[in-house]
């Protein structure tokens, strides 16, 4: 480790010295790395293999909830005592299976996974850094994140079963373990597990803050910032302003699991015996996990809809629409998501003024989304759009942003949440507007850049099946929920057979369940393409899909330090697709504007006069 | 061996797609297949595909939302529901439109503009005054979506008013209790350390007011009445949700709430509009709180004033003093007179014997 730190600070100082690197190990390679674009991989990998867990887990209850009569005597060499001696799940295993899924995917995949792997390894690459600002701080984000996973993978083995009070946790249910299995032993490894991982966020926060700050190349002002690193950037500030409040949230928790405190105990009787905790309040518990919960939404949304703009731009051939407009609503989203968290809050008995005043903000923040929306509408017009994987991923993510985005003005709207709150409805919003629009994100940026990490491309024809077998599969199991939800079912339920209002819609709920089984199934066509890309796939061309950014400006295998000699100055936006003139329909941001006097406007006419042309080649 | 075949079956099957998969590619390498443009082969084919997802999907939405109607819009049984539920549909009006309108373009413009040779895309970065409009109009539409929302969540959540029928409703796990309060209107006070395994709800009996109360196993309500439920939880939390009556309201241990409303259909009218004579109006628990969560169900009775005026009095004789005398021993000696009257208990004599055995089986 300490070699390539120093080798970085050679690099750093002596571009020229570049050929001296020494081989390095495969510890110092691999594991203990402190090179950005292996750190990506690693939480690439580990967030696919969580992926894998989490869809896993979620097709078990969707057995439950499709087929409640089916037996499942057969899961048992897997699922042991959790599955009930007349061959049906146990109910509490069920409420376990639900909370890992929620966790798992909002953490580990779609938070670790998608912002880990693309800010890891796209900022250093579209800004013109060598690194990270701190290797070091970047490999103990990665390490506290494999930490964080190996605890809560344990806590899945447990006789007592992993937490199973639903992924936001509520105590008292979270805090005593006569409530519910999960809350034993299971809890307090989650609460374990999440704070590594916030450990984790922070490291990895801090360093894209800096980064993106002080590490850009010549000329890379932040008006020339593409708009992935815009997302990553607005991401970062958020998980740095709102992971710690979810540590105290989680801290106080532990406070009362285990050293008796009543932060947010008060007045319970349960299992036969009062207990001795008053004055605390569960819903000071909520507001506090919300302060974190809302932000995290649009953690997990925006580097996807970053990613999104980039891939759509470069395969429709033109500028994204409304550059400035749209980093306007990343800051806007970024600013409001800090003040709508009580949304989730509308029926917990909390002052109803206050629901007035979240319901106004909730709201408000529906507008810098739809701008986002129809600029990348605008951006298709007109446009020459090749249907890349990564282009139809990012356009059924647009799709699934829409779709899941306008429930949100119902969910919103305090008077109408009384109704839909915590039932099918808001399952199916949000698994739409945040979670399969941001695992398309994630999907649409690993068939984009898999030729920059990997250096080879993946099968072309593969990645198009995958698409539709997921993007049909996905709408056929979220937007049936949608009805299932206005008809009031509520979440987190193991069975409706109980309930006379919830006799209908069995054959709705099987074929939900029939459309995840298959969209999952879909899944290992990615993992086989992905697996087999690595090392069997053709080898990638230098910018195998014309695009403007710097990235492509890398030899096909980046090492340590990303550019071989001098890092590439920039001169220009990185949207210029298409412009009229010029020669061919993309010029990469390393182009002066002196060297294009056929295809520049008049006010960047002006700017050739002050470009630093020093050590730029003329190219054509 | 059953198992044992199949997986040997499933290990082939994946071996021939692999094979399979491996010799295209290669027979691909060996064909060198002409492609100097890097727009991959099959471009158009995937706008078609873009065109037949947009109306396939749309036609599936149409169809089905129009063909369940009924199915999955409960019929409305409160006051308050019938404008709730017209700000519903207004929205959903407002969305599907957009929804409709922005796929259409989404898929549209994908398949009108997909790549074609010696086609220049329209280099368009910006357009001040078209962001202005997609800025303005989603601002003036939610502004009034929120206002006419806000309207109706003051009234809702505001003061219940004054002839409002009070009732406790408790959440535990596995299910609810009611609390009515009797003869005098007034429920009396309760607190968690008093609670037993049959005074569940831990009236306090030093409290007067509570003397009367009486706890039904069903929560019954007037038809055209204002009533206030008041809402506590005893060991999670629990939420009181029924989608009939568009109600709901979390049960918060150590914080009591509270939700107020008019059912406006009796249980044996909306038995004729749903055609089903088993009809039951449900109290539902709709906030995660343990493993028999999702059979945590209480039955709601809505009957007309006048059936609503003869059961409370028939029930209120059934206090909750009166079921249990043993815990006359819990009120205090000077109220105790008052309490056995209130109560409703005559039988002085059998007092002793009552609450020694009541006090053994404690």
């Amino acid at each position: 480790m300490s070699v390539t730190d120093i080798h970085l600070q050679e690099d750093l100082a002596h571009d020229d010295h570049h050929d001296e690197h020494h081989e390095q190990g495969f510890v110092s390679k691999y594991i203990f790395t402190t090179d950005h674009k292996m750190i990506a991989k690693q939480f690439l990998i580990t967030g696919i293999f969580w992926a894998i867990i989490g869809g896993g887990l979620s097709i078990i209850f969707r057995l439950q909830l499709g087929f409640p009569e089916m037996s499942l005597e057969w899961l048992r060499p897997m699922l042991g005592q959790w599955i009930t001696p007349e061959g049906k799940l146990d109910a509490e295993f069920y409420l376990a299976l639900v909370t890992m899924h929620g966790t798992i995917m909002v953490f580990f995949v779609l938070t670790a996974g998608l912002s880990g792997t693309f800010s890891n390894f796209l900022i250093p690459l579209q800004i013109g850094a060598r690194d990270m600002a701190s290797g070091f701080m970047n490999m103990l984000s990665y390490w506290f994140f494999f930490a964080s996973s190996v605890v809560m993978f344990i806590s899945l083995f447990l006789e007592t079963g992993p937490a199973g009070g639903g992924w936001t946790v509520y105590p008292p249910l979270s805090a005593l373990p006569q409530a519910i299995k999960g809350s034993a032993a299971g809890m307090t490894m989650w609460l374990v597990s999440m704070a590594l991982f916030i450990a984790s966020s922070l490291l990895g926060g801090i360093n894209y803050i800096t980064t993106i700050i002080n590490l850009r190349t010549h000329g890379m002002s932040f008006s020339r910032l593409p708009l992935t690193i815009w997302a990553f950037f607005v991401t970062a500030i958020l998980g740095l302003l709102s992971f710690p409040v979810l540590l105290s949230a989680a801290l106080l928790l532990i406070f009362d699991r285990s050293f008796g405190t009543s932060f947010y105990l008060s007045e319970i009787f349960i299992a036969g015996e009062a207990l001795p905790n008053v004055g605390g309040s569960p819903i000071l518990y909520q507001h506090l996990f919300w302060f974190l919960g809302h932000p995290e939404v649009y953690i997990v949304i925006l580097p996807a809809l970053g990613i999104t703009s980039e891939i759509i731009a470069t395969n429709a051939r033109k500028p994204i629409f409304g550059y400035k407009a749209m980093i306007g609503s990343i800051l806007g989203i970024g600013f409001l998501s800090f003040v709508v968290w009580a949304h989730h809050m509308f029926v917990t008995g909390m002052n109803p003024f206050l629901g007035s005043v979240f319901t106004i903000l909730t709201l408000i923040i529906a507008v810098p989304s739809a701008i986002k929306a129809f600029n990348y509408i605008t951006t298709l017009w007109k446009g020459n759009i090749v249907f890349t994987p990564a282009m139809l991923f990012s356009i059924g993510l647009v799709s699934f942003f829409i779709s899941g985005g306008l429930t949100g003005i119902f969910l919103g709207n305090s008077v109408l949440d009384i109704n839909l709150h915590d039932t099918y409805f808001v399952v199916a919003h949000f698994h739409l507007v945040m979670g399969s629009a941001s695992f398309f994100g994630m999907l649409a940026g690993v068939y984009h850049w898999f030729p920059k990490m990997f250096g080879r491309m993946m099968d072309d024809k593969l990645g198009k099946v995958h698409f539709w077998l997921s993007f049909i599969g996905i709408y056929l199991v979220f937007f049936p929920l949608h009805y299932i939800g206005i008809a009031g079912f509520p979440r987190r339920y193991y069975s409706f057979t109980s309930f006379e209002t919830f006799s209908i819609y069995g054959d709705l709920n099987a074929l939900v369940s029939i459309a995840a089984i298959l969209t999952f199934a879909a899944q290992f066509i990615f993992l086989f393409n992905f697996f087999y890309s690595i090392f069997r796939g053709k080898l990638a061309p230098a910018n195998p899909w014309k695009s403007n950014t710097m990235e492509w400006t890398t030899p096909r295998f980046p090492g340590h330090g990303n550019w071989v000699g001098a890092i590439p100055k920039i001169f220009r936006w990185p949207y210029d697709y298409s412009k009229p003139g010029a020669k061919d329909d993309f010029i990469p941001q390393t182009v002066p504007y002196s060297h294009t006097p056929e295809s520049n406007l008049e006010h960047e006419e002006e700017l050739t006069k002050e470009e630093d042309l020093t050590g730029v080649e003329k190219v054509n | 061996m059953l198992n044992l075949i199949i997986v040997i079956a499933v290990v082939l099957i994946i071996a021939v797609i692999f094979t399979a998969y491996r010799v295209t590619t290669l027979v691909d390498v060996v064909k060198k297949k002409k492609s100097d443009s890097h727009v991959p082969p099959g471009n158009n084919f995937q706008g078609v595909l873009m065109i037949l997802f947009l109306v396939g999907g749309i036609a599936a939405f149409f169809y089905f939302s129009m063909k369940e109607y009924d199915t999955y819009n409960l019929p409305i049984a409160s006051e308050h529901a019938v404008i709730t539920e017209n700000l519903f549909w207004i929205t959903m009006a407002i969305t599907v439109f957009v929804f409709i309108v922005t796929q259409i373009f989404l898929f549209g413009f994908s398949y009108k503009y997909r790549h074609k040779e010696n086609y220049q895309a329209h280099y368009y970065p910006h357009n001040n005054k078209l962001e202005m409009i997609w800025t303005i109009i989603p601002a003036i539409v939610l502004a009034w979506l929120i206002i006419s929302g806000l309207k109706q969540w003051s009234v809702i959540t505001g003061p219940a008013p004054d002839n409002a029928e009070v009732i406790e409703v408790m959440g535990y796990q596995y299910a609810w209790a009611f609390r009515y309060p009797g003869k005098d209107g007034e429920l009396g006070s309760s607190d968690f350390r008093k609670i037993d395994a049959v005074n569940s709800m831990g009236i306090d009996l030093e409290d007067q007011r509570g003397h009367d109360d009486f706890m039904p196993t069903q929560l019954v309500l007037p038809k055209g009445k204002p009533v206030l439920l008041k809402i506590r939880g005893r060991d999670v939390i629990h939420s009181v949700y029924n989608p009939h009556f568009r109600m709901q309201m979390n049960a918060v241990p150590g914080m009591p709430t509270q939700f107020w409303f008019t059912p406006s259909v009796s249980t044996a009218e909306m038995r004729e509009i749903t055609d089903n004579p088993e009809f039951n109006y449900e109290l539902v628990c709709n906030k995660i709180c343990g493993k028999s969560h999702y059979g945590m169900k209480g039955l709601i009775t809505v009957l007309e004033q006048d059936e609503y005026d003869s059961w409370y009095k028939e029930t209120q004789e059934n206090t909750f003093l009166k079921q249990n005398p043993g815990y006359l021993s819990e009120v205090p000696e000077e109220l105790k007179e008052a309490a056995k009257i209130a109560a409703g208990i005559e039988n002085i004599e059998n007092e002793q014997k009552v609450t020694s055995a009541a006090s053994s089986s404690k």
